[in-house]
């Protein structure tokens, strides 16, 4: 037997460390070849690492949570054979030109676990402790489990204990639940409504979550924030948009409105080129783009993503569309690549229905931009003579005072609005 | 002689009737105790009298002389006794002694409680009222409540009726002489006992079981141990084997095996254990024309029988007929009476086998939770990785922990040893209060003790034992 330790290979360009945010082994299982250990989480993508031998671990070498330095000691395994040989060959990973993993790469999103390894490590369910979670109801028959002295204190108070859902191990219905359904005073599924719940849930705050805690508060400590607020007759644009929906050909997308945004950005940009720029305010250096790659904030179950459709300069109305739509879908199965998470150099952010009336989006640093989607609503319009109905929105907005004044920030919006109220100058090559 | 007017009358002294009494005495209930005393108790019934305690004191007499025997021959830790000799008569003396103050004792509890008690056979006229012959006449006692504690007692055999060399448990227990060639009729925990008891001091004994194994009643793994055990001690077993008679003039038992020819056993005395039936007879129970439940009087959860304000505790209500299920319907009655909502609701009745090992149950065994349906995790820890079980030189039996397998729920543990009897009530608490694999592994064990190894079982149906 041998020792062999797989070290944390290199799991994308430029990518020092990665935080642990799963794993998928314990201590003294065996694992199989190319079955997965962990789950690290680089700038934005969550990768998991798969076992380069078959063996019987032996450590792990951080708890999650932890950051691990490319080429620190992930998991030390027990191997068959001559370990020592094998150790210079374990960080094979970390000699692939394009280790960023990639959809194929990564059958098996974070969240998900395969069923085996479920088996496997089976986590210790968290133990409720109070009323504010109870365990799940008994089957039909079974009787209620609870101590001779909570038995004796329902006798004597009448309760029937198979009305009673018990909070402890294996449904044991302790004192605190008697308390509470004599408090409730009806069936145990409404008390929980009555009772006031005590309990503290503490969540660390590790993976996704923690890098977005960390970007959001570096760029409003960092940014001087401004928000500008503007409204946008959106009826001719809505038109247009349901004609071209109209046609309904099988080989192009529905379209939202995203992509007619997308495209009065690019045409925005082309007039405010200082909007289309990342600013690093250590080098005190302002980056132009001419490509403009737009970031687009996306909600996925483990939180805020924002994937990036590149160069949006070249594409088309639908191409966009479909991109959008692809790398939402991605973002939010967990297969979106670091490249697709990274790069972005103006970003929009949409809430749809739930866009509210203004918003002040938080801009995604280094940009200097971010445009925010508020929702459409009908609403009277005073067109010189009288009210007529129109589709309204609002696009809130966010600039970084430190290098965009707000006149020019105006304009930019002014000149979108002009875009998108008359949606032929879109398409209109100059 | 006037007649006695009482809110509760108990009849029957043994351990259902006098609990019942002191607890209803306890809550302020004017109570009257009937108790007929005689060759099958006094107060405290057959269990102070001619059960549970004189059988363990004779056991323990037993298990010392053969300790000494054992040590006059090889010395195993190096103590070494001279041709050790026991005086039968003065150990029942001994054990006559002890039983003398736990049923006086039993005497002063139930005054201490005001409970008037009526020596005399008692004969119920109807559900309130019963007449007692006394040794000075007729005493007639009307109740509210009446609670039936009659007992049980030891089934006659009608090919071995009792009588001369054929005995009960009773007689085995009362002996002067150790015989030489005891027959003992039926292996399980009565018969045993005390054939063990008798085969320590000195008798040769023969067991015979109509079934393929003894201790029928408990799980082959249980019985296996003891098993041995009586091979060692030079105790014969026949099993599948019937009594079917008395021969040589009622020297010796004849006895009928599955696929043997038939054979006798020659015997000093024949002790017939075969079981014991719920006691019906005698006091007027027809009179009340209860409900039965097959020989047993029927009673529901809170002990009522059919008829208003009729009670039943203890054997008489069927099995398992044990003294301390009888004393717990006992205390149920009494507080149901006093006004209480009681009902009798044990999650588990703890059985104890004093044999050699001792074999506890309490709750179901794997076998009994799989036809449940239940999937089930069982952990096994041998007294062999027991410390203390080594030092005191009893490496036989395990603790065996069956619990489900989907939340760890313990179903049952069972636990084969000397002197496991003891751990009986650690296993009854942990089913009651609904313990877990996990409770019981993450409750600190003392070192060194016998009960390491149910802490151990536990561990090992989660798969973590630590020392084995």
């Amino acid at each position: 037997m041998g020792i062999r330790i797989v070290k944390l290979p290199d799991v994308g360009e430029g990518v020092a460390e990665a935080e642990l945010v799963e794993w998928h082994v314990a201590i003294g299982q065996s694992v199989l070849e190319d079955q997965l250990l962990a789950a690290v989480m680089t700038d934005k993508a969550t990768v998991e690492i798969p076992s380069p031998v078959a063996g019987t671990v032996l450590a792990l070498g951080a708890e999650v949570g932890g950051v691990l330095a490319v080429g620190a000691e992930l998991v030390r395994l027990e191997v068959a054979g001559e370990g020592d040989k094998e150790v210079a060959a374990a960080p094979r990973e970390a000699a692939r030109p394009e280790p960023a993993p990639s959809a194929a790469a990564m059958p098996s999103p974070a969240p998900a676990k395969s069923p085996a390894l479920e088996r496997a490590h089976v986590p210790e369910p968290p133990r409720p402790t109070t009323q504010g979670s109870l365990g799940p109801p008994r089957a039909p028959g079974e009787k209620p489990i609870a101590s001779p002295a909570v038995r004796r204190r329902a006798r004597d108070a009448g309760v029937d204990l198979r009305q009673v859902r018990g909070s402890g191990p294996a449904g044991r219905i302790g004192h605190e639940d008697l308390d509470a359904f004599l408090r409730g005073g009806a069936p145990a599924a409404t008390i929980s409504a009555r009772v006031p719940k005590t309990d503290v849930d503490t969540v660390k705050v590790i993976g996704l979550r923690r890098r977005i805690a960390q970007k959001m508060a570096d760029s409003k400590r960092r940014a001087a924030h401004f928000a500008y607020v503007e409204e946008v007759d959106v009826t001719a644009l809505e038109d247009l948009r349901t004609a071209l929906n109209a046609e309904s050909r099988q080989d192009r997308p529905r379209l939202t409105l995203m992509p007619f945004l997308m495209q009065a950005l690019v045409r925005a940009v082309a007039d405010f080129p200082e909007m289309n720029a990342l600013y690093d305010d250590e080098a005190e250096t302002i980056e132009r783009h001419g490509g403009v790659h737009i970031g687009i904030a996306t909600q996925t179950p483990s939180g805020l993503m924002v994937p990036v459709v590149r160069h949006c300069e070249t594409r088309g109305l639908w191409d966009m569309a479909a991109e959008v739509r692809r790398l939402a879908e991605a973002a939010r199965e967990g297969r979106a690549t670091r490249a697709e998470l990274t790069g972005s150099t103006i970003t929009i952010t949409s809430l749809g229905p739930l866009g509210g009336i203004v918003t002040t989006p938080v801009i995604n640093r280094p940009e200097v931009a971010i445009v925010g989607v508020n929702k459409e609503a009908v609403r009277p319009v005073w067109q010189g003579s009288q009210f007529v109905p129109r589709t309204m929105m609002n696009l809130s907005s966010s600039f970084d005072h430190r290098v965009i004044d707000g006149y020019v920030a105006a304009r930019f919006i002014q000149r979108i609005k002009g875009l998108v109220e008359a949606p032929a100058t879109l398409f209109i090559e100059e | 002689m006037a007649d006695i007017a009482a809110k509760v009358l108990v009849v029957g002294g043994g351990p259902g009737g006098y609990v019942c009494a002191i607890r209803a005495g306890q809550l302020g209930l004017d109570v009257v105790l009937v108790e007929q005393g005689g060759l099958n108790g006094g107060l405290g019934g057959t269990c102070l009298n001619v059960g549970c305690i004189p059988s363990k004191a004779m056991i323990h007499a037993a298990d010392a002389f053969h300790h000494a025997v054992r040590q006059a021959a090889s010395a195993p830790f190096g103590l070494r006794v001279e041709r050790p000799t026991i005086d039968l008569a003065r150990t029942i003396e001994w054990k006559d002694g002890i039983v003398g103050r736990l049923t006086s004792g039993v005497g002063t509890l139930l005054k201490r409680h005001r409970v008037k008690i009526v020596h005399g056979h008692a004969g119920m006229l109807d559900g309130k009222t019963c007449r007692v012959e006394t040794d000075t006449g007729p005493q007639v006692i009307r109740a509210e409540h009446v609670v039936l504690a009659t007992g049980s007692e030891a089934a006659p055999l009608a090919a071995l009726p009792f009588g001369g060399k054929v005995i009960s448990s009773t007689e085995a227990l009362s002996l002067h002489t150790v015989p030489e060639r005891l027959a003992v009729i039926g292996a399980g925990y009565i018969g045993l006992e005390l054939g063990t008891a008798f085969a320590k001091l000195g008798a040769k004994v023969t067991v015979i079981e109509a079934a393929d194994r003894i201790l029928p009643v408990y799980d082959a793994e249980l019985a296996r141990p003891v098993a041995r055990r009586l091979q060692a001690l030079r105790v014969d077993v026949l099993t599948r084997a019937k009594a079917v008679g008395l021969a040589d003039e009622g020297g010796a038992v004849q006895v009928d095996q599955e696929g043997a020819p038939k054979c006798t056993v020659a015997a000093d005395r024949i002790l017939v254990a075969t079981g014991r039936r719920a006691r019906l007879a005698g006091f007027g129970l027809e009179r009340l024309d209860l409900t039965m439940n097959g020989p047993f009087v029927h009673v529901d959860e809170r002990c009522a029988t059919s008829m208003r304000n009729v009670w039943a505790v203890g054997d008489l209500t069927g099995e398992p007929m044990l003294a301390h299920r009888a004393m717990a319907q006992g205390v149920v009655v009494a507080e149901v009476i006093a006004g209480h909502r009681r009902v009798f609701d044990g999650a588990v009745i703890p059985a104890v086998c004093f044999t050699d090992p001792e074999v506890v149950t309490v709750g179901l065994s794997p076998d009994e939770a799989r036809r449940a349906g239940r999937e089930v995790h069982v952990g096994t820890f041998p007294f062999q990785a027991n410390g203390r079980a080594l030092t005191l030189g009893a490496e036989e039996g395990f603790v065996r922990v069956t619990a489900r397998a989907d939340n760890h729920l313990v179903l049952g543990v069972a636990a084969v040893g000397a002197g496991v009897s003891e751990l009986a009530g650690a296993f009854a608490l942990a089913l009651e209060m609904g313990a877990t694999l996990e409770d019981i592994g993450g409750t600190i064990h003392a070192h060194p003790t016998l009960g390491e190894a149910f802490h151990e079982a536990a561990l090992r149906g989660l798969g973590e034992a630590l020392h084995v």
